[in-house]
């Protein structure tokens, strides 16, 4: 089995020839793949064919990783311009910050959320709730920082902008994620404190 | 405040910041709130896809084969020899271009090697780049040399990031 073995060993196996080491880079990331993927898509089919393909494509283009960066940023770019790709086809508006629109659209999905919210009543299903309420920019953002374990000079690289940009988007994210809670689930925050 | 919670803000920030958690009530108030939004991102978790989910890629990719890494197709070498022959054309259509004006309708009829005794404002410029289609093709050079100018900037930003 390759699960021991480090991202570079494994790639560097599967570029010898043995496919099956691929396997080990798809499970160690699938859920980072996937939970990054679910912030663009909104929904659970078109993530995990969306996420599917990342990891198709990513296959095909191997050989053009060299090592300079994590693979993990290596594959979240991937992930970033899939997605984009993605939602164009989809004709979905994204990307303005003050995209009101994609606020109404998460404020129509509030109300099962927030019955979902009443069954499960724990702070992480609030939190990834009020996460996908948010739009896919910020979403992307926030799950790179504290989940993808990315820094902010890896985040600027995959989403092709600079640093301090990394810095004021995530700081936005984070001030409008802020925002959503206090609005949606105020009560559960009050709750939790 | 984020980045002294994110524990990026430089010493003295950190020390300010410090004493105005500690003294002052809004401050304190505005990092409790900040501090459980941040407790709260770190708790958030990751989603997982179906059980079958590598079993598909696995299957997917079982039908393809790793396509060549592009720097193995890119001869670099061809990639600066285009970049300079632009450049070569850039300064052969500015040579031509300054050949064209007559630098004598000043009424001096000595070249002007000493060019702080030329009347600028009496030179000939009319016969320089006179021909639309030479304009033209000189703007196209001129944009393709800056475009080769901004990615040798940008590769020297990269590297001096790495290196940082």
């Amino acid at each position: 089995m390759s699960t021991g073995l480090n991202d570079n060993e494994l790639i560097s196996r599967v570029l010898k020839g043995d496919q099956q080491a691929y396997a080990g880079l798809v499970s160690r990331y699938q859920n980072y793949v996937f939970t990054l993927t679910l912030r663009f898509t909104k929904n659970r089919e078109d993530a995990e064919e969306v996420s599917q393909d990342i990891f198709i494509k990513a296959y095909r283009s191997l050989a053009d990783f060299r090592g300079a960066s994590k693979f993990s940023t290596w594959l979240y770019t991937i992930v970033n311009t899939t997605c984009i790709t993605f939602l164009r086809k989809k004709r979905i508006e994204v990307h303005s910050l003050d995209n009101e629109k994609v606020f109404e659209v998460a404020d129509s999905v509030d109300s099962g959320m927030r019955a979902n919210m009443v069954e499960q009543k724990s702070r992480v299903a609030m939190v990834n709730n009020a996460i996908e309420m948010l739009n896919p920019d910020d979403a992307e953002v926030l799950t790179l920082f504290y989940k993808g374990e990315q820094s902010l000079e890896e985040i600027a690289m995959i989403l092709g902008i600079e640093a301090n940009t990394a810095k004021v988007r995530l700081h936005r994210a984070r001030t409008r994620l802020k925002d959503k809670m206090e609005k949606h689930f105020a009560e559960e925050v009050k709750d939790l404190n | 405040m984020w980045d002294y919670i994110d524990g990026i803000s430089s010493p003295v920030e950190r020390t300010v910041i410090d004493q105005l958690i500690q003294t002052d009530l809004e401050w304190k108030s505005k990092y409790s709130e900040l501090l459980e939004v941040q407790q709260l991102l770190q708790s958030s978790e990751l989603e997982a896809p179906s059980m079958r989910f590598t079993k598909n890629v696995m299957e997917e990719i079982a039908k393809l084969q790793i396509a060549p890494a592009t720097r193995n197709y890119i001869n670099k070498r061809i990639i600066w020899g285009i970049g300079a022959f632009f450049i070569t054309l850039i300064i052969g259509f500015l040579v031509y271009g300054f050949g064209q004006i007559d630098w004598t309708a000043q009424g001096d009829s000595k070249l002007p090697v000493d060019l702080t005794n030329v009347d600028f404002s009496k030179v000939d410029y009319s016969k320089m780049f006179n021909n639309n289609l030479v304009n033209g093709f000189m703007m196209l050079n001129v944009i393709l040399g800056l475009f080769l100018l901004d990615r040798y900037l940008a590769n020297k930003r990269k590297k001096f990031h790495e290196e940082a």
